[in-house]
């Protein structure tokens, strides 16, 4: 065969390349509990499925003996392949590879690859585990981020984008996840940062770990940074897998329709909300009784757990919940929990899934660090996403819905498609304590026996408004309903608003209470 | 005007209110309960020395019209306890200490 000399220097080219640093610095990456690039992306992608591009570039950088360097594929494996047969384009930095710092022929890599994404409309998968910037290319290193941010911010809305924080992304790195609309870390091994903790310490004198700062639980716990927590890399792609089977591709369809099946038996749901509006229950359990299989999957699962939000199907269809959770911080609205809602209804709107809300909340949280932090205009941002949200949206209360709350979350007023409630629901301006206390002032303090009178007059408040008839009456809810209907009711409405189209206003963009 | 550090370069400025008055971070205590919400405590179920497991209620916090039912994080021996029922507590008092297994 003529050819076969030419075959052999491919494949012992390819073979040079996917030794990516070469034994040591493989055994380092291995020692420290994570797997490798090119590992990574086989484990996540379909078998045999990943096509890799770019894999002979090399970097251009003549200063500071550079000229000399060899670095394979310039520290990152750009390629695509599917997961469930669905496509997807996927970058994973390389560690063992000059740290998986970024110059700028590393930077055009991915570049491509997003320009990629973005022209064939498939979702994009980034693998970040890079030491930052390449410093020995300077500007062209800090040009590269920018050139990806750029893309990140022109894509959102248009395809998925999915960062898997393997490793270290530090300093200007941490703005692409963050730009992308789903963020995955692995505990002991993702770290994210601006500045770091060597930083930290010179400037303000504090001592803290690298972990304690910008380490997977801090991320999926305190800021919210990251949408999903796994403890292992192998739990986290198969996080990614159940991820890409729930979403459309990209903003011109919809998700794959599965066939509908019925809730688990177990899953009573007129046993789940107690009576006494004072005790507290675990909302998941109502969105298990309604969504196929009983399987929801829910994300920000430990950061602003007042709020509860994530993808189940009914009748095959993905929709995206947002519930308010009364087992945690008696499911008030507050800055963190407005911030997890707002985004996530602005992602089931901008990829065509529509929304189911259920409400249960006694209102915003009253607290002097909630004002100072804005919570004004975080709280905003429900209120304007769901108003500028023009998918199917579905509205159940099952119990309280008091005030600024009552609007904020999915109400007729914000243009809900359908607003059902329980018979438990109490819609009104407040709780009955707060509002029998400022309605009956004068008849409380100049009674005889002003507790008694004040007691009175809570249940007086309690019996004319605590319930969902005085909103029916208005017709701001569209039926009061028996909890044992409520998902029959659901798989109506949705029929009917699948193919609901609304026009807003012409306009470049809004401008939101970011 | 102060002397201010930031990636090894000194610059001349004035602070922010809000920097100035910035707390100082402390690594949290596992050992320690402390209450998430101003509130008032309804029930205490458990007493010094008493070993719970992990999801035990040791208490209930009536926050927002809520009776929230505060569970123990880990299996453990409750060491010491610092509320009583009906005692009002604001946010991030210690409630509870504990002594994991």
């Amino acid at each position: 065969m003529a050819l076969t000399k030419h075959i052999e220097e491919l494949k012992k080219k390819r073979e040079e390349v996917q030794k990516g640093g070469g034994e040591k610095a493989s055994e380092k990456q291995v020692a420290l509990g994570k797997m490798l690039a090119r590992a990574r992306i086989n484990a996540l992608l379909d078998d045999r499925s990943f096509q890799e591009y770019d894999m002979f570039v090399q970097h251009e950088a003549r200063d500071f003996d550079m000229a000399k360097k060899v670095l394979h594929g310039d520290g990152v494996i750009i390629g695509t392949g599917t997961i469930t047969g669905q496509p997807v384009c996927i970058f994973a930095q390389d560690f063992t590879v000059a740290g998986g710092s970024l110059g700028l022929m590393h930077s055009r890599k991915i570049v491509k690859i997003m320009e990629h994404a973005l022209k064939l409309k498939v979702p994009l998968i980034g693998i970040n585990d890079s030491g930052g910037a390449r410093i020995q290319e300077g500007v062209n290193s800090l040009a590269g981020y920018g050139e990806i941010f750029f893309r990140n911010t022109i894509s959102s809305g248009v395809i998925p984008q999915i960062s898997v924080i393997l490793g270290p992304c530090a300093g200007g790195a941490v703005y692409s996840p963050a730009l992308t609309d789903f963020v995955f870390v692995v505990e002991n091994i993702s770290k994210m940062f601006i500045t770091g903790p060597e930083v930290i310490k010179t400037v303000l004198g504090e001592e803290i770990s690298m972990e304690d700062l910008g380490g997977a639980r801090v991320h999926s716990e305190i800021s919210g940074n990251a949408h999903f927590f796994a403890s292992s890399e192998i739990e986290c792609f198969d996080q990614i897998k159940k991820l890409i089977s729930l979403i459309p591709s990209n903003n011109c369809v919809k998700a794959k329709k599965l066939e509908s099946k019925p809730p688990c038996h177990d899953c009573q749901i007129e046993n789940i909300v107690p009576d006494d509006p004072a005790q507290p229950y675990d909302v998941r359990d109502v969105v298990k009784a309604v969504v196929d299989s009983s399987d929801f999957f829910e994300i920000h699962e430990h950061w602003a757990r007042n709020m509860v939000i994530g993808f189940g199907r009914m009748n095959g269809v993905t929709c995206g919940f947002v519930c308010n959770q009364p087992l945690v911080l008696a499911g008030v609205l507050d800055v963190d929990s407005s911030d997890k809602a707002a985004r996530f209804i602005r992602y089931c709107d901008a990829f065509n899934i529509p929304i189911v809300t259920f409400v249960d909340l006694p209102g915003y949280l009253p607290g002097i660090d909630q004002e100072h932090a804005g919570v004004i205009r975080h709280g905003a941002k429900i209120l304007y996403a769901y108003s500028e949200a023009t998918v199917p949206k579905l509205t159940i209360i099952l119990r309280k819905a008091y005030g600024g709350g009552y609007i904020a979350m999915g109400s007729r007023h914000l243009r809900a498609d359908f607003v059902f409630a329980w018979p438990t629901a109490e819609i009104a301006v407040m709780g009955p304590e707060g509002a029998a206390n400022i309605i009956f002032r004068k008849e409380i303090s100049e009674a005889e026996d002003p507790e008694k009178m004040r007691l009175q007059k809570v249940q007086e408040y309690k019996e004319k408004f605590a319930n969902p008839y005085v909103a029916a009456s208005k017709g701001y809810i569209d039926s009061v309903i028996e909890p044992a209907e409520t998902r029959d009711i659901l798989l109506h409405a949705l029929e009917l608003s699948m193919d609901k189209t609304i026009s807003l206003p012409n306009k470049k963009h809004g401008v939101p209470p970011f | 005007m102060v002397e201010f550090t930031v990636n090894g370069m000194t610059m001349s400025t004035i602070l922010t209110k809000k920097f100035r008055n910035r707390h100082r971070w402390a690594k949290p205590d596992d050992k320690q309960i402390s209450s998430f919400i101003p509130g008032t405590i309804r029930e205490v179920f458990v007493k010094e020395g008493d070993h719970v497991q992990q999801n035990d209620r040791l208490l209930i916090l009536e926050a927002m019209k809520m009776m929230n039912v505060i569970a123990s994080p880990v299996s453990c021996t409750v060491a010491r306890i610092h509320v009583r029922s009906g005692d009002k507590v604001p946010k991030g008092k210690v409630m509870i200490e504990i002594e994991p297994d």
